[in-house]
């Protein structure tokens, strides 16, 4: 015992050049790093060049698809922040949500068509909005809040996987009950109401009606949600939840109580969303929910899970990626027909934020069981 | 709460439930009709196959090949039916199936044997489906033949598997060029033996939509979109390769969009940033119905013309007011009077039958291709079929191959038949029709504004 070596030896390099250990891995990395910002850059420089030469979109283009894309993201954000909260309170991806979001707005399809057949659709715009938004609301809570007391309650002290797992077919379940309940077909919304589809004129740039109600509904809905996080007594229950569990509950808060508030938000937030998607895309078929899911999941870790800031940041950035992204980086770079490589962008985009910032754009926010 | 009893009323009930399940519809697989189809054909003028005069050999002839099947004395000769029936494009796929159902009323038995299709198999309009259908019935040796795929994607992932064992397909929608050939005597990529079809090549579809674009509407800047399958692609290509070489037109961009992609304005930018004067995308409605809902937003396609084809030809896409002015290429759909010469029903005859069965039109037009997809496939079974005076029946696949390559001058509700060494038999009428009115679609269907029968 007493022979060993406990000295250090004597020709040592000294610690500060030990700390530059070439690891193949963080090499690799840097590579990727460097080699996606090149090929960003030329595939702008290049899209820049195309514009210039009158080529490619024109201005006016250019400046709908920023905002269409804009639009479409703000609705990935809302998704997204059911993803982020259940992920902060519970501690897993509830899969089904996408399909909570399709069983909103596939309900407000049905109100909003028994109110375009009664005429109150055309003669009302705003009215029947309020009306479709409040049904879509409804349901996707109610629907939210069913599979949280009926697939996740019971499973409250397994291991995180089999929830998730629950999860997946829960979606799966939700997908066939509305296909046998409102068939296979696509289905669509009546077209929107009143003039809502003309121009608007806001600081000299014409938006289309229907985008911008988009992004408005989505700001309020964004602005209401953090007013209630941050300033109510529930909202501030819910984040001693997901902060850490089992103190909460030593604190006198309900613990079960809470859970369920925050599927509900969730399912509300997904409501809203389902509005959205009626007034850009219109057409719904049981199935919509399965890819908006994928995208609003993939935004929610861009932004960084368990974030609210971050999941609806996470959410435009991934509309704007896969709106603009082709026909600006892959175009540029002399791709033919680039639209067809929309979803190679967005989970392109997923794949090098992760690589820059592992942690998400904004940080994650993880429990106590997750934290080192 | 009383856990216990509420778990042994749900395990009662779903044994139940089970048993009912079992006990219920127990002779699906072996009837001789396909189980959904009420007894209500009454053809009146069905002539029965021809029957064969000559004395039943005594022992069964040399098997070639590809070996042979042998239908035993009571059982049924097994052909399958591997139509899209569920999901997206059901739409096309179930009045397929059901024309194959009529045909096989109509044909009665063969040889005293009579014909059993099975359940029909569902090839969800992707290779994936295409493929794991054609292993379900290449393990079945008693099968013969199969009439399917509804779509071409399906059919390019299913024919190896079932050219392997022997057996012979015959498509009454698939229209991509690479399953037989380009029409001028160069094989088609997935081409396979025993692979025949009654819908025409889309080699010739695309030439006659670009001979319409160009001659008729005077268009010389197309866009294309396509979504990625066989069919849509190689309808694009065929269209490119006309309308530029043949007509002198230029595509300004040919790109696709993503099956089940919703947002279309990315790619309406693309394609109207490439500044054409119409836009061909020949896809399905499942596509098709966000496109024209959405391009009428973008800047710069306000006055483009749309023209789309016979994938977008079904009930639910005509509906849309969106649709209205477009034009669809598509086969001939004005049969009515054709007659097929084996079961002496007219295309008129079997229309109102399929809406005396199924209580509504047909969806999708290629619903008498099938028909006379499924009687050529018969004819040609009882053609080759030797009966044994043990009562059974000898059927070679070699023989049967054959005899359908042979195929010629055989009138069906479609047209005349003459199958080609690659496997296209169809007729190859196709027409340009022009949508004006989205509640009056029977009329949409009858106003041909082009054709290459002329």
């Amino acid at each position: 015992m007493l022979s060993r070596n406990v000295t250090p030896p004597a020709t040592t390099t000294p610690t500060k050049t030990r700390r530059f250990r070439f690891n193949w891995v963080d090499g690799f990395l840097w590579f990727i790093r460097i080699a996606a910002i090149i090929v960003i850059v030329v595939g702008i420089v290049g899209s820049i060049q195309l514009f210039a030469a009158g080529e490619g979109p024109t201005l006016e283009q250019w400046r709908d698809l920023v905002i269409s894309s804009f639009a479409t993201g703000a609705m990935y954000g809302l998704i997204a922040l059911g993803y982020s909260m259940v992920y902060g309170v519970l501690g897993f991806i509830n899969f089904a949500h996408g399909e909570v979001f399709m069983s909103g707005t596939m309900v407000g399809l049905i109100a909003s068509t028994m109110l375009f057949d009664s005429g109150f659709w055309d003669a009302n715009p705003m009215a029947s909005l309020l009306i479709v938004v409040l049904v879509a609301m409804f349901t996707s809570t109610l629907v939210a809040v069913l599979i949280e007391r009926v697939a996740y309650r019971p499973l409250r002290n397994a291991p995180r996987l089999i929830p998730l797992i629950t999860s997946i077919g829960v979606s799966f379940f939700l997908q066939y009950a509305f296909a046998g309940l409102f068939g296979v077909g696509v289905r669509s919304y009546p077209p929107a109401p009143g003039n809502l589809d003309d121009d608007v004129e806001i600081f000299g740039i014409s938006i289309a009606g229907t985008k911008l109600l988009v992004i408005v509904v989505a700001a309020i809905s964004m602005v209401a949600l953090w007013y209630f996080v941050k300033r109510t007594k529930t909202g501030t229950a819910m984040r001693a939840v997901a902060e850490d569990k089992e103190i909460a509950g030593l604190m006198g808060i309900n613990v079960e109580r809470t859970i369920v508030t925050t599927f509900a938000v969730g399912g509300a937030m997904a409501g809203v969303a389902g509005l959205l998607w009626a007034l850009l895309f219109r057409g719904v078929d049981f199935l919509t929910g399965f890819l908006p899911g994928i995208k609003a999941f993939t935004a929610a870790v861009l932004g960084g899970i368990g974030n609210l800031p971050g999941a609806m940041l996470g959410g435009v950035l991934l509309g704007l990626f896969e709106g603009v992204g082709p026909l600006l980086v892959l175009a540029g770079l002399g791709i033919p027909a680039v639209s067809q490589l929309k979803d190679f962008v967005a989970f392109s985009a997923l794949i090098l934020v992760l690589i820059f910032r592992p942690s998400g754009l904004l940080g994650e926010r993880l429990g106590s069981e997750d934290r080192a | 709460m009383k856990p216990n009893r509420v778990m042994r009323l749900l395990a009662i009930l779903g044994a139940l439930a089970l048993i009912l399940a079992a006990c219920g519809n127990g002779d699906t697989t072996d009837t001789t009709e396909a189980p959904e189809t009420p007894d209500a054909t009454e053809a009146p003028e069905t002539t029965d196959a021809p029957e064969t005069t000559e004395a039943p050999a005594t022992e069964p002839p040399e098997e070639g090949p590809l070996g042979a099947v042998t239908v035993a004395d009571g059982e049924d000769i097994q052909i399958r039916s591997l139509q899209a029936i569920t999901g997206d494009v059901a739409f096309l796929g179930i009045p397929n199936a059901r024309g194959v159902d009529m045909a096989i009323l109509d044909y009665g038995a063969i040889k005293g044997h009579d014909v059993s299709v099975g359940t029909g198999l569902d090839d969800l309009c992707s290779a994936d489906g295409g493929q794991a259908a054609a292993q379900t019935i290449v393990s079945d040796e008693q099968v013969i033949g199969v009439v399917g795929t509804s779509c071409s994607g399906a059919a390019v992932a299913a024919m190896p598997l079932i050219s392997a064992a022997g057996m012979v397909m015959i498509s009454s929608s698939n229209t991509s060029p690479a399953l037989t050939s380009d029409m001028q005597g160069n094989v088609g990529t997935d081409n396979h033996a025993g692979y025949y079809r009654t819908a025409h090549n889309d080699f010739i579809q695309g030439a006659v939509a670009a001979q319409f674009a160009s001659e008729e509407l005077g268009l010389t800047a197309v866009a294309l979109i396509h979504d990625g399958d066989p069919y849509t692609n190689g309808l694009t290509s065929a269209f490119e390769g006309a309308f530029t070489s043949t007509y002198g037109g230029t595509i300004t961009v040919h790109t696709a969009v993503a099956k089940e992609q919703v947002d279309m304005v990315p790619v309406l930018t693309e394609v109207a940033a490439s500044g054409p004067e119409a836009i061909y995308f020949p896809i399905f409605p499942a596509e098709g119905t966000f496109i024209v809902q959405q391009v009428g937003g973008i800047a710069g396609l306000e006055d483009v013309i749309l023209y789309g084809a016979d994938g977008l030809i079904a009930d639910n896409f005509l509906e849309i007011p969106e649709s209205e002015g477009m034009y669809f290429s598509g086969p001939n759909l004005a049969f009515g009077a054709n007659t097929n010469a084996i079961t002496g029903q007219s295309a008129d005859d079997v229309k109102a039958t399929y809406e005396a069965t199924y209580g509504e039109p047909p969806s999708a037009p290629f619903w008498a291709h099938s028909y006379d997809a499924a009687i050529l496939l018969l004819s040609a079974i009882d053609e080759v079929a030797v009966a044994l005076d043990d009562g059974s029946l000898f059927i070679d696949r070699q023989a049967l191959r054959d005899a359908l390559g042979a195929t010629s001058g055989w009138a069906g509700i479609t047209g005349v038949v003459n199958c080609d060494e690659f496997g296209d038999c169809a007729a190859g009428e196709v027409t340009v029709i022009f949508h004006e009115d989205s509640t009056d679609i029977e009329a949409t269907k009858n106003n041909i504004v082009f054709s290459n029968t002329e």
